[in-house]
Formats: C-alpha cells, sequence, structure tokens
C-alpha cells in the first residue's frame, strides 16, 4: 500500500486577486504593470508622513461582483491595520480587512470534480511594493543590498480564502482554474498569474484514512501557475506524509517553494510568526455598500462560467463526460464558448466544435492569435462536409488567425481547393485503369483495397483529392460496373 | 498700536484698505521674533525670506486690485508637524530632521489661498507627545510670560509664538488637549474643533482617531476668523465631515444659556484655578446664563481609555520611520538592525515610551482587555456628554488643572499625563472644546477656562467664549512687551 492510500489530503486556498481598477485602492496613481521602477507613485502609496487613505469606489464595486460571483453574502465592513515591518510596506502596516470582511459564506462549484468547495471570506486589501534582493541569497537575508519598486504599493487587491474542502492537488487546480474563469468573466481581475494578476497560497496537511481529526496544516507561498500549485500540494503532501509515517509530527509552519528544485522549504515557524495587531484603521470610515449598490453590481454582472457551462452541457445533449467537462472548462477559462454554441447554432456536431474550441482555439489564444467565431464555424462546415481533412482544417484555422481574410480565401492560399467531382471522376478511372489487379479484387469484394487507391489518387493529384469523394465514386463505379 | 499687538482681521482689513503693506506686517513680525525667540525659542524653523516673498506678491496682487481673501497678510506659524511643500518638516523629532515633503497639508493651503503668510514652523513634543514641549527632539520652548516655565504642550511653540507676539495667528494639533493646554498655560486662545471638521491630510498622524487641527490666537474672534478658513470637506480625508463654520452670531451673547459645570474635571484643580474658575461662572452667570453643575461619570475613566488609544494608533502610524525611505538611517548588518539602530537613535524617550505600551494593548491576548475596553469606555463618554447636552447648551471645566509649571518640574510620567485629565475626554468623544483666558492664577501665571459643546456645536462653543473674554481681566504679556508700553493684546 503505497502512502498516497493510506493517508487523505486536506487543502485550503488563499487567492490574492489584482483588481483591474484604473487607479490604486487609496489615491489617484495608475494601476498599471510593467512601468519604470517607482513611477507611479504618489505621498499616499508611499505611506509619507501626513498622508491619508480615500477608498477606491470601483474596487468596490469589483468586490462586491466577485462576492455575488462566489455566492458570498456581501455585508457592512471595516478596514483594519495589519501591522509588521517589511522594506516593501511603505507604512509598515497593510490596510486590510480582518474581523469584519466585506463579503463571506460562499462556495464555489468544482465541475470535474463534482463538488462545491466553500468560500470563507473575500476581502479588500492593498497590495504592498516589490523587492528586489541583490546578493548569492536572493532573500533578503544576506542580501548585499535591496530595491524596492512602490508602483504596486496600494494596487486593489481582493482576498478570496477558500475553506479546507479540497482533497487533492488536481481539486486544487481545478478550484484555482475555475475561480480564475469567474474572475475574469466579472471584469474584476485580468487574471494573469504570470504578472501577479493571481497568486496562490496553499494551506496543506494530511491525516491518516479512517481518522477524523485533521493534521497540522503548513502554508506554502509564492504559488504562480497551476504546475507550481499541483506540484507543491504534491510534495508537500508527501513530505508531511512521510513525517507521520516514520512517527514525527508536522510542524506548523510558513513554506516557500521552489520551483526550480520542486521541493517546499521553511520560512518561519508558528513560533516565529508575527503578531499582526490588527485594529480597525482610524483613517477610514466603515464600509457599507447599501442595497442599491449591490443591487447595481447585480444587474451588471455578466453571464458567469457555472450558467456558461450549464449552457454547453445542454448542447452536449445531456451529462458530459469528464473529458468533454474538461474541455468545456478551457472554452469557458479562454472566453470560447461562444465559439462552441456559434458551430452547434450553425448546425455541426459539438463534440467537433467543442474539441477544436478547447484544443486548436485555445492553443492560438495562447499565442496571442484570434479568429472570428464566423471563421471558426466557416472552417468546421468546411471539415465536416468533407472538404477539408481535420488536418487542413487546423491548418487553415491558424492561418486565418495569423493573416485574417475569408476561409475560402486560406484554403485557397494553402493549396486545400479540392478537385471538382468531375475530375475526382477521371482520377477514379485512372487508378483502377493503371491497376487492374487490384481493381479486379476489389471488384470481388477486398474493400480493404479503397484505401490503396485513395493513396494512388492522392499520390497522382498531390493531396488535393478528398478522400471521401473519392471513396463514394470508387464505390460507385464498382456497383455500376456489377450492375 | 504696534503691528505685532494687532489682531488678526485688523491686519487683513488694514492690508486690504492699503493702510498697511503685507511687507510691513511681516517685517514687523519677523523683528520682533528676531529680538525674542532667542528667549522663547517658539519656531523651530522661521521662513523670513518665504513670507517677505509672500507679502510682497500680496501687496502687488491688492495693488492689482485682485481679491486676496479673509487674511490676507496676516502672519501665521504652523506647528511642525503639518507639512508645507518644501519645507523641512520634523515634528521635532531626529528621526525626520531634514525631511522635506513634497506636498502641502490641506490646512496649510487653505490658510494660505486666505492670504495668510506662513511665517514659520514651531516647536512641540516630539510626535505631539507630551505637555510641556519639553519632550522636542531639538530643544525646549519656554512661557513667554514667564521664561523659567513651560508653555504646556505639545504645541508649546504655536501658543507661545502667538502670546509673544510673533504672529497672531497659529495652528496647533490637539489628540489630547494639545492645543487647548498650552493656550492656557500662555494665556491665549486655542480651539480643538469636532472630529473631521478639519482636514487632517498633511498632519503627520500621532493618533489618528483623536488628532485635530484647531487655530490659537489672542482673541476669540481671530480664533473664529481662523477656523472659519480651514473647516470645510476635504476629499483627501475620509474622515472630513464635509461642513464647514460659519462665525457669523458667535457675538450674540449667553443670555438664557444653559451651562454646567462639569463635576469630575474640577479634582485636583489647584486652588488659584479653581478662583478663576468660580469669576468665569459669576461672570456668565451676570451675562445671563444659567449655570448647575453636573456630572459626567464617564470622563473620569477618559484618561486611562486615552493612555490605550492613544499609544495603540500611534505604535502603527510611527511604524513608518524605519529608516528605508526618508529621515535618519543608522546602518546595521541587515534589515532588522537597521530598523532597531534607526529607531533608538531617533526616536526620544516619551515616543518609545508610547510606542511600548501602544504594541503591547494592541498584542494579541490583551487586546479585548486593553485597547478593546477602551474603546468601550470612549462610546461610554460619549454617552454620559450626550447625557449633560440633553439639559446643558455647554459645558465648562478648568483647562488644566494648573497654571504653567517650571521646567523639569514633572519628570514623573503620570503626574505630566495629568495636565490634560479635563481636556482628553473631549477627544475621546469627538467633541469641540476651547480653551479662553480668564485671568491671572497662581504666580500672576494665566489660566484658560475650557469650554465645551456637542459635535458641531461650535457655534454655542464660540458664543460661550465671546462671554468670558469680554468679562476676562487684561491678557498677560511678556515682560519686554511691558517694557516696550505697548500695553495688552487684543
Amino acid at each position: 500500500m503505497s502512502l498516497e492510500d493510506k493517508y487523505l489530503i486536506t487543502v485550503g486556498l488563499e487567492v490574492h486577486c489584482e483588481l483591474r481598477t484604473a487607479t490604486k485602492l487609496f489615491c489617484g496613481c495608475a494601476n498599471v504593470f510593467g512601468s519604470p521602477p517607482n513611477t507611479n507613485i504618489c505621498p499616499v502609496c508611499l505611506g509619507l508622513p501626513g498622508a491619508l487613505p480615500v477608498l477606491n469606489r470601483r474596487a468596490v464595486e469589483y468586490a462586491i461582483a466577485i462576492g455575488l460571483a462566489l455566492n458570498c453574502d456581501v455585508r457592512r465592513s471595516v478596514f483594519a491595520r495589519k501591522n509588521y515591518f517589511y522594506p516593501d510596506m511603505p507604512k509598515d502596516f497593510q490596510i486590510s480587512q480582518y474581523d469584519e470582511p466585506i463579503c463571506v459564506e460562499g462556495y464555489l462549484e468544482l465541475p470535474v470534480a463534482g463538488k462545491r468547495v466553500g468560500i470563507v471570506r473575500a476581502h479588500i486589501e492593498e497590495d504592498t511594493g516589490k523587492t528586489t534582493h541583490v546578493g548569492s541569497s536572493g532573500r533578503i537575508q544576506g542580501a548585499d543590498f535591496s530595491l524596492v519598486d512602490y508602483n504596486r504599493s496600494g494596487i486593489p487587491l481582493v482576498e478570496i480564502v477558500s475553506a479546507p474542502d479540497m482533497e487533492s492537488a488536481e481539486e486544487a487546480r481545478e478550484y484555482v482554474s475555475e475561480l480564475r474563469a469567474i474572475l475574469v468573466a466579472t471584469g474584476a481581475t485580468d487574471g494573469k498569474m504570470e504578472e501577479g494578476s493571481l497568486r496562490v497560497d496553499a494551506n496543506v496537511s494530511v491525516h491518516r484514512k479512517g481518522t477524523e481529526e485533521l493534521g497540522t496544516r503548513c502554508e506554502i507561498k509564492n504559488l504562480n501557475s497551476l504546475r507550481s500549485l499541483g506540484r507543491a500540494i504534491q510534495y508537500e503532501a508527501r513530505r508531511q506524509m512521510e513525517i507521520v509515517e516514520e512517527g514525527g509530527r508536522v510542524r506548523q509552519q510558513t513554506r516557500h517553494w521552489n520551483e526550480d528544485q520542486g521541493v517546499t522549504s521553511s520560512l518561519r515557524s508558528k513560533e516565529e510568526a508575527n503578531d499582526y495587531r490588527y485594529f480597525p484603521e482610524p483613517d477610514l470610515v466603515p464600509l457599507e455598500p447599501s442595497s442599491e449598490m449591490v443591487e447595481l453590481v447585480r444587474a451588471e454582472l455578466p453571464v458567469l462560467p457555472p450558467a456558461r457551462r450549464a449552457a454547453l452541457s445542454d448542447l452536449a445533449g445531456g451529462k458530459p463526460n469528464r473529458s468533454e467537462l474538461e474541455q468545456i472548462g478551457t472554452c469557458i477559462g479562454l472566453d470560447l464558448d461562444g465559439f462552441v454554441s456559434s458551430a452547434a447554432e450553425a448546425g455541426l456536431p459539438f463534440k467537433l466544435a467543442l474539441s477544436r474550441a478547447a484544443n486548436e482555439l485555445a492553443a492560438l489564444v495562447g499565442a496571442g492569435e484570434a479568429l472570428s467565431p464566423e471563421a471558426f464555424v466557416g472552417v468546421l462546415k468546411a471539415e465536416d462536409s468533407g472538404r477539408l481533412s481535420a488536418t487542413q482544417a487546423k491548418a487553415v484555422m491558424a492561418w486565418l488567425a495569423e493573416t485574417g481574410g475569408a476561409v475560402e480565401e486560406a484554403i485557397s492560399a494553402l493549396g486545400f481547393v479540392g478537385l471538382s467531382d468531375d475530375e475526382v471522376g477521371s482520377l477514379v478511372d485512372r487508378v483502377t485503369a493503371e491497376h487492374p489487379n487490384e481493381w479486379g479484387r476489389y471488384m470481388a469484394g477486398e474493400n480493404q483495397l479503397a484505401g490503396f487507391f485513395i493513396g494512388a489518387a492522392m499520390k497522382a493529384s498531390g493531396g488535393k483529392v478528398n478522400g471521401r469523394v473519392f471513396s463514394a465514386l470508387l464505390a460507385g463505379k464498382r456497383e455500376s460496373a456489377q450492375s | 498700536m504696534a503691528i505685532v499687538d494687532m489682531a488678526a482681521r485688523e491686519i487683513a482689513s488694514a492690508v486690504r484698505n492699503r493702510e498697511l503693506s503685507a511687507t510691513e506686517v511681516v517685517e514687523a513680525h519677523l523683528s520682533e521674533i528676531s529680538a525674542h525667540d532667542r528667549e522663547v525659542a517658539a519656531f523651530l524653523l522661521v521662513l523670513a525670506d518665504e513670507a517677505r516673498h509672500r507679502a510682497r506678491s500680496i501687496d502687488e496682487a491688492i495693488a492689482r486690485g485682485e481679491e486676496v481673501g479673509p487674511l490676507a497678510g496676516v502672519p501665521i506659524a504652523v506647528k511642525d508637524n503639518m507639512t508645507l511643500r518644501g519645507v523641512e518638516t520634523t515634528c521635532a523629532s531626529r528621526i525626520l530632521a531634514g525631511w522635506r515633503p513634497p506636498y502641502t497639508a490641506t490646512v496649510v493651503q487653505r490658510v494660505e489661498s486666505a492670504g495668510a503668510i506662513v511665517i514659520g514652523k514651531t516647536n512641540l513634543d516630539e510626535f505631539a507627545m507630551g505637555s510641556s514641549t519639553e519632550n522636542s527632539g531639538f530643544f525646549p520652548t519656554r512661557n513667554p510670560i514667564d521664561l523659567s516655565r513651560v508653555p504646556g504642550g505639545s504645541s508649546g511653540g504655536s501658543a507661545a509664538a502667538v502670546a509673544a507676539r510673533f504672529t497672531p495667528l497659529a495652528l496647533g494639533s490637539d489628540t489630547g488637549g494639545s492645543i487647548r493646554q498650552p493656550a492656557s498655560l500662555c494665556g491665549v486662545v486655542g480651539a480643538k474643533p469636532t472630529y473631521g471638521l478639519v482636514s487632517r491630510y498633511g498632519l503627520i498622524a500621532f493618533a489618528s482617531s483623536l488628532d485635530q487641527i484647531g487655530p490659537f490666537a489672542r482673541s476669540v474672534e481671530d480664533a473664529a476668523a481662523l477656523l472659519s478658513v480651514i473647516a470645510s470637506r476635504d476629499p483627501m480625508d475620509s474622515t472630513s465631515l464635509g461642513v464647514g463654520f460659519d462665525a457669523s452670531g458667535i457675538a450674540e451673547g449667553v443670555q438664557g444659556m444653559r451651562i454646567g459645570v462639569v463635576e469630575e474635571m474640577l479634582e485636583g484643580v489647584s486652588s488659584g484655578v479653581a478662583s478663576v474658575l468660580d469669576s468665569a461662572i459669576a461672570a456668565l452667570e451676570a451675562a445671563g446664563a444659567a449655570i448647575e453643575r453636573v456630572s459626567v461619570p464617564a470622563a473620569r475613566y477618559g484618561l486611562s481609555a486615552y493612555y490605550l488609544i492613544a499609544p495603540a494608533e500611534a505604535s502603527s502610524n510611527l511604524a513608518r520611520f524605519d529608516g528605508v525611505r526618508y529621515g535618519l538611517r543608522v546602518e546595521g548588518e541587515d534589515i532588522t538592525e537597521t530598523y532597531l539602530r534607526t529607531r533608538e537613535r531617533g526616536f526620544g524617550a516619551e515616543v518609545k515610551r508610547r510606542i511600548m505600551l501602544g504594541t503591547y494593548a494592541l498584542s494579541a491576548g490583551y487586546y479585548d482587555a486593553l485597547y478593546g475596553k477602551a474603546q468601550q469606555v470612549r462610546t461610554l463618554i460619549a454617552r454620559d456628554f450626550a447625557a449633560a447636552y440633553e439639559h446643558f447648551d455647554a459645558l465648562i471645566s478648568p483647562t488644566s488643572p494648573t497654571v504653567a509649571f517650571r521646567f523639569g518640574e514633572r519628570s514623573d510620567p503620570l503626574s505630566m499625563y495629568m495636565s490634560d485629565v479635563c481636556t482628553i475626554p473631549s477627544n475621546l468623544a469627538g467633541h469641540p472644546g476651547m480653551s479662553v483666558p480668564f485671568g491671572p492664577a497662581e504666580n500672576g501665571m494665566p489660566a484658560g477656562v475650557q469650554v465645551l459643546a456637542p459635535a458641531l456645536r461650535e457655534g454655542v462653543m464660540f458664543r460661550v467664549a465671546m462671554a468670558l473674554e469680554a468679562a476676562a481681566s487684561e491678557a498677560a504679556v511678556p515682560e519686554w512687551a511691558k517694557a516696550a508700553g505697548s500695553g495688552g493684546a487684543a
């Protein structure tokens, strides 16, 4: 019996989501990524003595939208100061929300795992600056010096805390990817993990199957991709299982994920943890969103991924299987579900549309290319009718994504213009005449020789012959010869 | 009358009518400062060149017939915990020495737009923590009425500058009495407005939920005029109430008013101060007010609650002085040591004491019993005041239990903290309060009467203050002003 079979894993996630507001949470500085260091700063986000925060209304609206999208209760909330010293935090405290967060008690459905994960809370807070430690260690201890960029200081964040309801790395990944899709759909964030727009901390513990009590948890920081998240949870769970298996006790720690080495290492233990000395932020008044404001945000919410998934599942004509669910998830995550439904409305097979969208279109979107739903439907029609092979259809999509223009233009530019039925007919006559022996055996009922003739026809036409049309005409020729 | 004895409103009117140039006004005050601030030490920084430059441009604007504002040409001193773009702002702390803020506080912008001329930055107890200005990180300020005594604090520099006739107006900040107590000890008028009436943007925070900026002047009307300039909505301060202050009607008298004398604020008061209060009560009765004693029971716990809440907020507000971005930096082996060395060298003893008190009060396991309980006391104080205001239009008390004390006389922090026992409750409640000089008490030193009113009832408070001022004996003036024969202040 492997360790993984003897233990259960429990995972809870804290996701920090950068809001896509025009300006920062408490000042008028631009909220943009990638500016030269320390150019989007002012007395407020630099925490200069005497400067005061003023709350960004748009950030509150986004936080409400997130809460509603996650089925939370949106309520009166209070900002609090989280006190600790760090050079990237200009006031040496962070304005956050503590015991009275704006959103509480929601949930999120994991479609593939088929379970519901509780959302404990979602609260508003300001981001810190960014420190680069220069020196061999790359960490603050032992650095020769450190450079601090305060452009990120004061960028609005919503921190979403899940219940410890996930039981595998896979479920954790699905949670983040579903959450990301929902957050992007609300417009609250661009969801770019690689730019730090979504940052994940994972709380992981293990306990022996058949026991009730959860194990001691460790919190893993620095998970900047779904891949890191999955690997880190697997590594950490295994590490804890080994400790328990050998009779040891897991110590409550904050651990750092090292992507290159594929290991977690201790940052600090519970005993070394900060006492953040939270208290209500006296420079801000309590935030009490009116019911009008909440309803206004609700009215402006777009159709969210769960509803979009339901719509696609309906098109699938019943209960989608696991791989279809994954493909549906990919399409929704990349905003490609409109392509699939357009194709289905045009009468094309759902499975084909879903597969082409989740694979080919998704790859093109990832490469930064785009094509219109009309073009997508056009290509699929050509493929479905047999005018284009699967390989050709994919090539046409790529060409269209890069160049734009009409489907027919792409087909001819790529030399995928098929022969006319008459031309194929002549080709049937030609190859059967050239191979009388095989033709005789085919006539005698060796149907598998159709493939031989298609190959010959492909060779003769330079690949322009449509296999399906050729087969039909070949069969027709035998029929008329026999009748 | 000498220019330095003129009231702010008289100066503004004379400047507007071209009876006096702003330049003459500034020169007169600068020469008084250069003659006597060596002894008083009210200023950390005198902005002579800047003030002369501003005076010239105001005179030119007047010559062009432009509108120059209600405080045209009036010098004003600013407590050195308010920012003025490009001008060193230190909070009288070595940790901020040399720091030049890149922005100007809203209040300073407002007095400048009203035509006032900032003539200097005044001394204070470091980060406004203290009641004598002895805690300044640079030097103590002396009381102009008796140079062997403290001016009070923390706005001791501003109070002394006004009493010394270095300026007709000054801005101070009041967290637990830091305007009213020095006003009382120096014999000038000082007012703490309702929390949120004046913007705190640009005021370097001591205790954010208690801090409020207010005016110093030698007359009630001048203080009201300055308050009406600085009270306004400020989109940069989320706690700004969004209302102004209208000074008209403050001379309507107290006929028919019901005024309470707060019993809890009579304990431990010196006999001289007690008799000043008695004559104030008699004067108000003579002016037609009905005076009665009233109990505000929770006020008794004000001092205790204050010394948890204010240090707690301060411990957080002062965290940013860490040597990383501005001000003093004392390098250590690593970042933690740099923090420790910088703060060890940069902060004075009282500031450190309060940071430690506040850190403790907010710590896990102590929060509920200390900070949490103190916040409950705060609610009780507001409730008890509200109950008193059901029967009274305003309340009075001594501002400070004693007159100005001698340097070093109160070396034990607790006895120093007692200086603010009468003033602290209104900060906790967020209500307005002011001190009006009402004649000499012990050793001929001035003593003020404190007038308290419900939130945003500054109009009532100033009416009572006007009535007191009308009955007050002649204000105390510095020795050198008597010698110059220029007599009492306006």
